[in-house]
């Protein structure tokens, strides 16, 4: 047990080491002066202020050190938390401004990702078994997992923002009002939550629905269901037993699918200008501050690994066969 | 008797039409009687196997009754045949390696499968049990892919006749397996018949010098019809149709050594069951058909519990 954590970890860890490598070694061995070129898009037309940040920015790179110690002190700020600064809101550290959109983008993610996950599971373990239902949930399944997160949530701001008018179509909240603790904000933030989160649910949902039916219908007609059958045991057991082991190769898939869902979530942020850490990307580009795209990715990188080894961890729990099958690699 | 099969039919349905698996077979099993099933594949042998303890979704009970223990059996209805399953009828099937659910410990698995068919789970018995096919008692606290093969094949025929069926149906049960594991496999099965466990027993094979060791009866078909039922010894000793005659001879000194040989080596294959031809089905193959094998033989006792569906059985 301890050396397949280990294992994982080691492999996760290095996955992380190659994407800061990859992170750092980009504004270095590109052709041009990063600085100049970051100044020039800067738009920044004082010259003091620009003599100030190209100091700063040359002492940050550390540009007149040998590139092994530069590699160094990358790494040594990173486990300082210490991801540069902003152009874009310049100075704010990078840091801040990625820790003002982590929540929403999780407040998104989370509970769609779960959410879809657990009801398209349950709607698909009950496809499997009636005919109807099935008939109905296969389709609608097919469609909306083919559909584009993108044209979901534009469909939805559309329907239900503009045209229906029950839902507001942009931003984490209103900007008649401040953030604070109140009923009124959260209640306002919630409101604003509605339609990026049905998006991203809906779409992931088709999904899960189709990939449990099959599975379900798989171990419904697996070995061990027709043995129980055959003895007579009820259906309740069977379903039991098959929506269980039917549900190990949905964890598997869940671990999969988190790139594409984070992308999802991205993209969909964008669409409703939901103040996260998609809407993030989009002003980071538009204003050039690499600093800021740099940190993100390397946050959304280590956010996708750490969720991976959860679900690594959450499979073991589950699945005894990587338990025993792990008791005999290690005895 | 405790079996008792009359004129069983049973078909297939499929797109081009039925496929007539079971095609008009009678045959008894006593009290304790150990029936070996034999004939190549696709003659109907799990068709049969299945017909006596669940059907598939496929497979429609066209004629003919099974009665066990003087009751009749409803084997076309799937609801009313439920109390019989486990209780009265059971299945050590040819897939014991997938058997058992790989997500359970096997001794909860028992329990939940015992307790859905409202049965106290009786550890005494179950333990008495594992002591009679030679698995220790902790296999109960192990998961399903922790046993080699042989010690699933065993703890799923401990399974299968906790409840002391009537019946036990056995198919193929030995051919996944290596020759000694067969041979411990087949011990056991017979020592549920020693011990009163199971009273009678369906012993489904391909291997007739394997199902010579254990049964007292064998029974071949070809091609969803009963060629020749015999005692196992008559049966080798001086079979009767020239089907039997060719698949004995093919199995040089049976029961001896070669307990691997399967039957093969006669030339031609058996008919479409789909729209089979009238007569004999053994036509085709058969080095003595003449002129009359045009119309069906009928099965025929020849002498006490020997009967041969064959117009030359008397040659
Ligand atoms: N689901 C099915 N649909 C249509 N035909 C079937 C189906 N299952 C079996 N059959 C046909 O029924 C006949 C009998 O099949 P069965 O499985 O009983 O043979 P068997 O004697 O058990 O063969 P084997 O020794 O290979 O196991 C075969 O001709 C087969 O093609
Ligand atoms: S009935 Fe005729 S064809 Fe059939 S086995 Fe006998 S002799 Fe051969
Ligand atoms: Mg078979």
């Amino acid at each position: 047990m301890r050396r397949y954590f280990g294992r994982k970890l080691l492999v996760y860890a290095l996955t992380f080491a190659v994407a800061v490598t990859v992170n750092w070694m980009i504004p270095r061995f590109m052709p041009g002066d990063p600085v100049a070129s970051m100044l020039a898009r800067a738009n920044v037309s004082q010259p003091q202020a620009v003599e100030a940040m190209r100091t700063y920015y040359t002492n940050l790179f550390g540009l007149d050190e040998p590139l092994w110690r530069q590699y160094l002190n990358f790494w040594g700020a990173l486990f300082r938390g210490d991801f540069g600064t902003s152009i874009w809101v310049f100075p704010t550290p990078v840091s801040t401004v990625i820790m003002g959109a982590v929540p929403y983008t999780l407040g998104l993610m989370i509970p769609s990702v779960l959410l879809s996950y657990f009801v398209g599971n349950r709607i698909g373990a009950y496809a499997a078994r009636r005919k109807l239902l099935d008939n109905t949930v296969l389709p609608v399944g097919y469609v909306l997992t083919a559909t584009p997160y993108m044209w979901l949530a534009v469909l939805l701001a559309w329907g239900l923002g503009v045209v229906a008018g029950v839902f507001p179509v942009a931003g984490g909240y209103s900007f008649s009002i401040r953030p604070s603790l109140s009923a009124d904000f959260l209640l306002d933030l919630l409101h604003h939550w509605v339609l990026p989160f049905f998006s991203l649910f809906l779409v992931a949902l088709g999904g899960w629905a189709i990939g449990m039916r099959n599975m379900i219908i798989y171990e419904l007609e697996s070995d061990y269901s027709n043995y129980l059958s055959a003895l007579g045991a009820p259906q309740r057991l069977i379903r039991r037993y098959a929506f269980r082991n039917a549900m190990l190769p949905q964890i598997t898939g869940l671990a999969l699918q988190l790139g594409v869902l984070v992308a999802g979530a991205l993209v969909t942020e964008i669409v409703f200008a939901y103040p996260g850490l998609g809407s993030l990307i989009l002003k980071a580009i538009q204003n050039q501050d690499f600093f800021l795209l740099q940190g993100i990715f390397l946050f959304i990188v280590l956010g996708v690994l750490i969720a991976n080894f959860v679900i690594d961890i959450v499979y073991v729990l589950v699945d005894p066969r990587t338990r025993t099958g792990m008791a005999g690699a290690s005895a | 008797m405790s079996l008792r099969v009359t004129d069983l039919r049973v078909h297939y349905k499929t797109l081009k039409g039925d496929v007539r698996a079971l095609d008009g077979v009678s045959f008894d099993v006593g009290d304790g009687e150990i029936l070996g099933l034999a004939g190549e594949s696709g003659c109907g042998k799990t068709t049969l196997g299945k017909s006596l303890i669940r059907m598939d979704g496929r497979m429609r009970h066209v004629g003919g009754k099974v009665e066990l223990d003087g009751e009749e059996l409803p084997i076309g209805d799937d609801r009313r045949m439920n109390p019989f399953r486990f209780h009265k009828v059971s299945l050590v099937p040819q897939y014991s390696m997938s058997a058992m659910n790989p997500t359970r410990k096997i001794g909860r698995m028992v329990g939940e499968l015992l307790r859905s068919r409202g049965v106290a789970l009786d550890q005494a018995t179950l333990e008495s049990r594992l002591d009679l096919v030679g698995l220790p008692r902790e296999v109960l606290q192990r998961y399903p892919i922790e046993l080699s093969g042989g010690m699933k094949q065993r703890m799923v025929m401990v399974i299968s006749t906790l409840l002391d069926p009537s019946l036990l149906i056995a198919d193929e049960i030995t051919s996944a397996l290596d020759v000694s594991t067969q041979k411990s496999v087949a011990t056991a099965l017979a020592g549920f018949r020693e011990s009163g466990v199971v009273k009678s027993m369906v012993f489904i094979t391909h291997d007739l010098s394997l199902t010579y060791q254990i049964a007292d009866t064998i029974m071949v078909m070809y091609a969803g019809k009963l060629a020749e039922k015999a005692p196992a010894k008559t049966m080798v000793e001086a079979p009767r149709h020239p089907y039997t005659k060719l698949l004995i001879d093919s199995l040089p000194e049976v029961g001896v050594r070669h307990t691997e040989r399967r039957l093969a080596g006669i030339a031609g294959s058996p008919p479409s069951l789909l729209d089979p031809p009238a007569g004999c089905r053994f036509r085709d193959r058969c080095p003595l058909a003449f002129d009359r094998c045009a119309q069906e033989p009928p099965p025929v006792e020849v002498e006490p519990g020997h009967v041969v569906a064959c117009w030359k059985a008397d040659a």
